[in-house]
């Protein structure tokens, strides 16, 4: 399977952990991951405004690149992805910005929300299947309780968004437990990390972490896995405590996988 | 402009009908930043509802929305008032010089593991 595949800003600078671990990974699992060229940041949030037109162009061309290429868009950090799949959706389904973006875009095909845009955690799910992952498990991680931290962007709104159930998903916890490590559930997983408000209040940024850091260490988590850069940032910068341990989910698929960070 | 005017330019921009609110409060009740706001979600529908929106625009709450969407998908009414608060803070930092963050402030908020998704997003909130 071959994907058109969107890194965005932050995986190739602050996040490159989770860049290259899902590079590495997808090799293994006999994904490739063909980087769109040229592809411009997506601006971190959706813009939600009826009447946004410009914010949403940056996205709109990296799914039309992907229609192009006639493949999915595969997307990583937990931001892109949000707004890559919204966006999409307003393509699909509002005329008024679909003819506005349109416009502005003078395609010799007018883009109406062909690409499926697809998670790297819904590819692992869905087209490798969590059942070879566990086959391609080398080193499983017995023994290790970890926890999964959601946030928002994956989950919600889940109209849009399709990923797994709301209130309840479990799409991490099984990807856990096919490395072989020990899936805890715990009561905020998918709470506000507090997401750019660090750059306004950090103050909230930091109850906030500390309300998810104690519901994930009362649960018995003695580390906790994420998809986006910045829950990972708030969850490790923000936490006064500095007393439980964040990882990108490709690390530990790296680790389970025998792939080497040399390698 | 009069309220009522203001009113349908808040629907405009949001695409939220307020009208279908019942006023149940799950919105607020489910809002992780609700300690730190002066006016909470269901009070932006309804203020949006009736076009009172000065106060709102002078308040910090209009930058404390967090976009987590859980009050969009919390509603029993499908009203998603988080759209509305981002069409109340557009109204103020459209305007000419409203600007709640500009560049020269982000060397002093800076530290070394700082995303640059934090800086973008919060660049896409707060200014125009």
């Amino acid at each position: 399977m071959v994907y058109s595949y969107y890194p965005g800003c932050t995986l190739k600078s602050k996040a490159v952990d989770l860049d290259m671990g899902a590079r590495k990974a997808a090799e293994a699992l006999g994904i490739t991951m063909v980087e769109i060229p040229e592809w411009q940041c997506c601006g971190g949030v959706y813009p939600m405004a009826k009447d946004e037109v410009a914010t949403k162009l940056s996205s709109v061309r990296a799914l039309e690149y992907a229609k192009e290429q006639g493949q999915d868009l595969l997307t990583l950090c937990s931001a892109c992805h949000h707004v890559l799949k919204r966006v999409n959706n307003d393509m699909a389904n509002d005329a008024e910005i679909r003819d506005k973006v349109n416009r502005y875009m003078a395609l010799e095909e007018p883009y109406a929300g062909e690409t499926k845009v697809i998670h790297y955690l819904e590819m692992l799910r869905d087209v490798v299947g969590f059942d070879k992952i566990k086959e391609a498990v080398k080193n499983p991680l017995t023994d290790r309780k970890i926890g999964a931290f959601y946030g928002c962007l994956l989950l919600r709104p889940s109209k849009t968004m399709q990923f797994d159930n709301p209130e309840n998903p479990s799409i991490i916890e099984d990807f856990i437990t096919a490395l072989g490590a020990t899936p805890v559930k715990y009561p905020l997983r998918n709470e506000c990390c507090g997401g750019y408000i660090t750059m306004e209040n950090k103050d909230l940024a930091k109850a906030k972490v500390a309300n998810i850091v104690n519901s994930a260490k009362d649960a018995g988590c003695d580390a906790l896995i994420t998809a986006c850069p910045l829950c990972m940032y708030n969850l490790t910068q923000n936490n006064d405590a500095a007393d439980l341990p964040v990882y990108y989910f490709t690390e530990l698929l790296c680790e389970a996988l025998g792939i080497g960070k040399e390698d | 402009m009069d309220n009522m005017e203001i009113s349908k330019e808040i629907q405009r921009i949001s695409g939220v009908n307020p009208r279908k609110c019942m006023r149940c409060g799950k919105c607020s009740g489910t809002c992780p930043a609700y300690d730190q706001m002066e006016y909470h979600p269901h009070q932006f529908v309804n203020l949006a509802l009736s076009g009172k929106i000065d106060k709102l625009m002078e308040s910090k709450s209009i930058y404390t929305c967090l976009s987590c969407f859980a009050c969009v998908e919390r509603c029993p009414r499908g009203v998603e008032p988080a759209n509305i608060i981002e069409a109340v803070r557009l109204w103020k930092i459209r305007q000419q010089n409203q600007n709640h963050l500009v560049a020269d402030q982000i060397p002093a908020m800076l530290d070394e593991e700082i995303p640059q998704q934090a800086l973008v997003s919060a660049f896409r909130k707060y200014k125009k």
